[in-house]
């Protein structure tokens, strides 16, 4: 460590420098390499923990793609449906068609006897599949007195049993599914009535309380909204503010209020914009709570210091000649903006843009303080549905204590990952292809 | 409703672009030349005409009506609904509202409440209807007025520009008004929260419980607002993320600039900035179920009591979070310092580390700070992780294995669910709003100052 230190503060006559320094020599090699290894190590645990995090999400969620479903013989009896036989279709559509299921499970396991034990049976499948049985009825009315087997979703046990997220060797209190309801599951898949399928639940369906029924559609449209009102807002603004900074602006204090303000937007914690949407849009101005106008109105304010950096540079990256020629020619400056300058940084900024939104996609701290974390299982239609986004939905699975829900939690996440890695995907593809190098 | 008027404004403004532009070309005779503007400046003049003042009157309309219909509905009240309290009249307005927009309401609704939805109903109506003429009106008006000011002399070029520097003036205030909005917003509720809880009990307090009472009796309901174990929290958890983050970040931007193959350096830089890109909830997501637990076991195993939502969980994964962060502004700053300075070393005899230790680190100090300033800033201000991995419980402790809470964590949970705008419990949020507001402005603004300086310093 001291020896360079030591070599000049000790000129000793008799010995001579080369064996001074040779003699330190091995030790400033070891310290040498000490340290690179240091480097080497401290960039590796940064791998590690890229490579770690994607493999645990990945290995917890992967299973949520795939659901269990339980094939049932269903009688659907005119009795229970229909028992006026008018085919009356307000009358199809309220009949109990769980009577049908159940009748069908007691069917299939005839010695199933007493309340508590017929409750477990009925809990195999989810509590979705009347709905399933009805919608078949009601667009086909001819089933009425048919006997159809008819695959049902299974209930969130179920399928954490078959994907073996539940120990069998645990003692029975201890597990959420008891020993008999494991018999029976053995029983059906013996008999070929239990399948995985894709599933197209988690694609198609809003939130739910029941795992089995919850799905992100809602929240992907409610981020799809937000994203748009985010975009449309943010890049029309962002870039006329970068061009009029960059082509325009007067060097004066006004513009450096400006530019002051851009840099510290862009270092504000995402949190403030929340409290700034919440204190101005939702109690002064009066938009509704929850909606993705409002999360988009945020978002943008929050994107728009990326938008106009990125812009910025964009913009000063296209060479000063081609603003003389252009000038020279007799444009206006406007004209000379507008024709030339602009078309010349739009991938730039195009990328900068793709790149803040990708940032927004996966903002939610500001989105909590609007409202955005309400339970919706409604798919939003519009800028003022209730809606919520994926991360916040993502958040509020997080916060659930079934396994199932864990599953597609970490699903939720591998699809808003999917989202990013494509975005930021896209923004390199336009750098890479329309990148000009001056 | 007012997306279907601004697309036939929409329409209507480019149906007047052709109208401006064909009128230009008629009135030019022969030839072009005899024009001041090219023909599309005439067919942009006509275009704004008509869609520029009708987008104005729709703007403001569409933000004054809400309340004025309100008002006219509440005047149109019975006067026994119209002199209740303000929060049952908000109650009965409530009512009204969902029905209007069709939602189930509670109970059966009163016959006085459907006709007051009635009224509603018809006067939004109106207003809609009567914005939509206006509107029109005025659009047309505009297209007549530009069509027919299109004549040769016309500086439509000029005029256009004009008002196209406007708008580009119009939109770099955004940034500005955002500012003042944020200052605003957390500025005035902050005023309303120290007039019920004086600013040095907000700053000096060693006891946090925003759980006020509704009833005079009620138990378990201090309502003390003190804030330091909530600051004392936030710098135990980003105190730890400092500890992961900066070492490794700092050591791998060293090894990245110094050591590293230029094909190895373009591979692992970006792998590494894949971090900052992963959206936090992820890592709160991480943390709370792989990285706690862990943590926990590993705990027990060693015979420590540790809490299921510890500091050091949180910190550990903020700081993960934060090396990306580290690591590319370091890296930008030791790119920054001349080569001449290493090859000096080089020449003395140092190894590389040595001139790393000697001479690169000295001289890359300041930038480094700023560097590290600004992911505490960061950190300080980091929502998502926190609130899914540390707990709510507001312990004055310096043990990273207890549960802690953070100023972020209380904002989230001050305001999300049911809240009532007056209470010192929300308006709470916004005083610790404003306090980490001014804090990472201020980390910002040092770090900002440090890093342009440095630069200066070798350019």
């Amino acid at each position: 460590m001291n020896s360079l230190d030591d070599s000049a503060a000790l000129p000793p006559p008799s010995r001579d420098i080369k064996t001074i320094v040779n003699a330190g020599l091995k030790r400033r090699h070891a310290a040498e390499r000490r340290f690179r290894w240091f480097g080497l190590a401290a960039i590796s645990l940064g791998l590690a923990f890229v490579v770690l995090m994607f493999a645990n999400i990945i290995g917890k969620g992967y299973p949520a793609f795939w659901q269990t479903f339980i094939e049932l013989p269903v009688a659907f009896d005119p009795a229970v449906i229909d028992p006026e036989g008018r085919r009356d279709p307000k009358a199809l559509a309220d009949a109990d068609y769980a009577a049908l299921i159940r009748a069908s499970l007691r069917g299939l396991f005839p010695r199933v006897e007493g309340r508590r034990d017929l409750r477990e049976l009925y809990g195999l499948v989810s509590s979705n599949a009347p709905f399933r049985l009805r919608g078949q009825v009601l667009d086909d009315p001819a089933l009425i007195g048919a006997t159809r087997s008819v695959w049902v979703l299974a209930s969130a046990k179920v399928d954490t049993l078959i994907k073996g997220n539940i120990n069998r060797t645990l003692d029975e209190s201890l597990r959420p599914i008891s020993d008999q309801e494991i018999a029976w599951v053995d029983r059906l898949i013996a008999d070929g009535r239990l399948e995985q399928r894709f599933n197209t639940i988690l694609f198609g369906n809003g939130d739910s309380r029941e795992p089995e029924q919850a799905g992100i559609r809602g929240a992907l449209m409610g981020s799809f909204y937000t994203l748009l009102i985010t975009f449309l807002l943010s890049f029309p603004i962002g870039v006329a503010t970068a061009v009029y900074l960059e082509e325009f602006a007067p060097k004066n204090r006004w513009t450096d209020l400006i530019e002051v303000n851009i840099n510290n937007l862009a270092a504000v914690p995402s949190i403030v914009f929340g409290l700034l949407g919440l204190a101005v849009f939702i109690n002064f101005f009066g938009l509704p709570r929850s909606a993705p106008l409002v999360g988009g109105l945020v978002l943008s304010l929050m994107t728009l210091p990326v938008i106009i950096i990125a812009g910025r540079a964009a913009l000063t990256s296209v060479p000063p000649s081609i603003r003389e020629a252009a000038l020279g020619m007799g444009a206006s400056k406007l004209q000379m903006v507008g024709h030339h300058v602009l078309p010349l940084a739009m991938p730039g900024m195009l990328t900068g843009s793709i790149i803040g939104m990708a940032r927004a996609l996966g903002e939610s701290a500001p989105l909590l303080m609007i409202g955005m974390v309400a339970f919706i299982v409604d798919v939003p239609r519009g800028f003022t549905d209730p809606a919520t986004v994926l991360p916040v939905q993502i958040y509020l699975w997080a916060d659930l204590p079934e396994r199932a829900f864990v599953e597609r939690t970490s699903a939720a996440i591998m699809v808003l990952l999917g989202f990013m890695i494509l975005m930021n995907g896209l923004a390199i593809v336009l750098r890479k292809r329309f990148e000009r190098r001056w | 409703m007012l997306s279907y008027l601004l697309l036939t404004l929409l329409l209507l403004s480019s149906a007047a672009y052709y109208l401006g532009r064909t009128r230009a070309f008629k009135v030019a005779g022969d030839h072009i030349r005899n024009l001041h503007s090219l023909p599309s400046f005439h067919g942009s003049y006509t275009a704004l005409w008509c869609g520029l003042p009708a987008l104005i009157v729709v703007a403001v309309w569409a933000m004054l009506q809400p309340g004025l219909i309100l008002e006219l509905m509440v005047a149109g009240l019975p006067p026994e609904l119209r002199e209740l309290p303000p929060d049952r009249l908000g109650l009965v307005l409530n009512d009204i509202r969902n029905l209007v927009s069709g939602n189930i309401v509670s109970s059966t609704p009163d016959p006085v409440i459907l006709a007051a939805a009635e009224h509603y109903r018809n006067l939004r109506l109106i207003g809609y209807a009567s914005l939509w003429v206006v509107a029109l009106l005025l659009a047309t008006a505009g297209i007549v007025h530009g069509w027919r000011a299109v004549s040769p002399t016309l500086r439509a070029r000029n005029r256009v520009e004009q008002v196209v520097k406007a708008l580009l003036i119009v939109s770099s205030t955004v940034a500005i008004f955002t500012t003042v909005g944020i200052v605003l917003s957390v500025l005035f509720e902050s005023i309303r929260f120290f007039h019920k809880i004086p600013l040095t009990e907000f700053l000096f307090g060693l006891q946090w419980s925003p759980q006020t009472a509704i009833r005079a009796d009620q138990i378990g309901s201090s309502g003390a607002f003190g804030a330091v174990p909530l600051f004392a929290g936030t710098l135990l958890i980003s105190g730890i993320a400092m500890l992961v983050a900066v070492p490794i970040g700092l050591m791998s931007a060293l090894y990245l600039s110094e050591y590293a193959s230029p094909k190895f350096r373009a591979v692992a830089k970006p792998a590494l900035e894949i971090l900052a890109g992963i959206p936090t909830v992820v890592y709160g997501f991480f943390a709370a179920l792989t990285v706690a637990p862990l943590i926990r076991e590993a705990g027990t195993a060693l015979g420590l009591q540790v809490a299921s939502e510890s500091a050091l969980a949180a910190g550990l994964v903020m700081g993960i979070m934060i090396i990306p962060f580290v690591s590319s502004l370091s890296d930008d700053v030791i790119n920054a310092v001349p080569q001449s300075m290493r090859d000096g070393s080089y020449a003395l005899g140092a190894t590389k580390s040595e001139t790393i230790k000697r001479v690169l680190l000295p001289a890359a100090l300041p930038g480094i700070v700023g560097s590290i300033l600004l992911a505490v800033s960061r950190a300080i201000g980091e929502t998502m992780i926190v609130v899914m991995a540390a707990g709510l419980s507001a312990n004055l402790t310096a043990n990273p294995l207890q549960a802690v809470t953070t100023v972020t964590v209380q904002i989230v949970t001050l305001l999300t669910g049911d809240q009532e705008f007056d209470s010192a419990k929300t308006l709470a949020a916004f005083a610790l709003g404003l306090l980490l507001f001014i804090v990472t402005l201020i980390l910002n603004v040092i770090a900002l100052r440090v890093v342009r300086k440095y630069r200066e310093q070798y350019e």
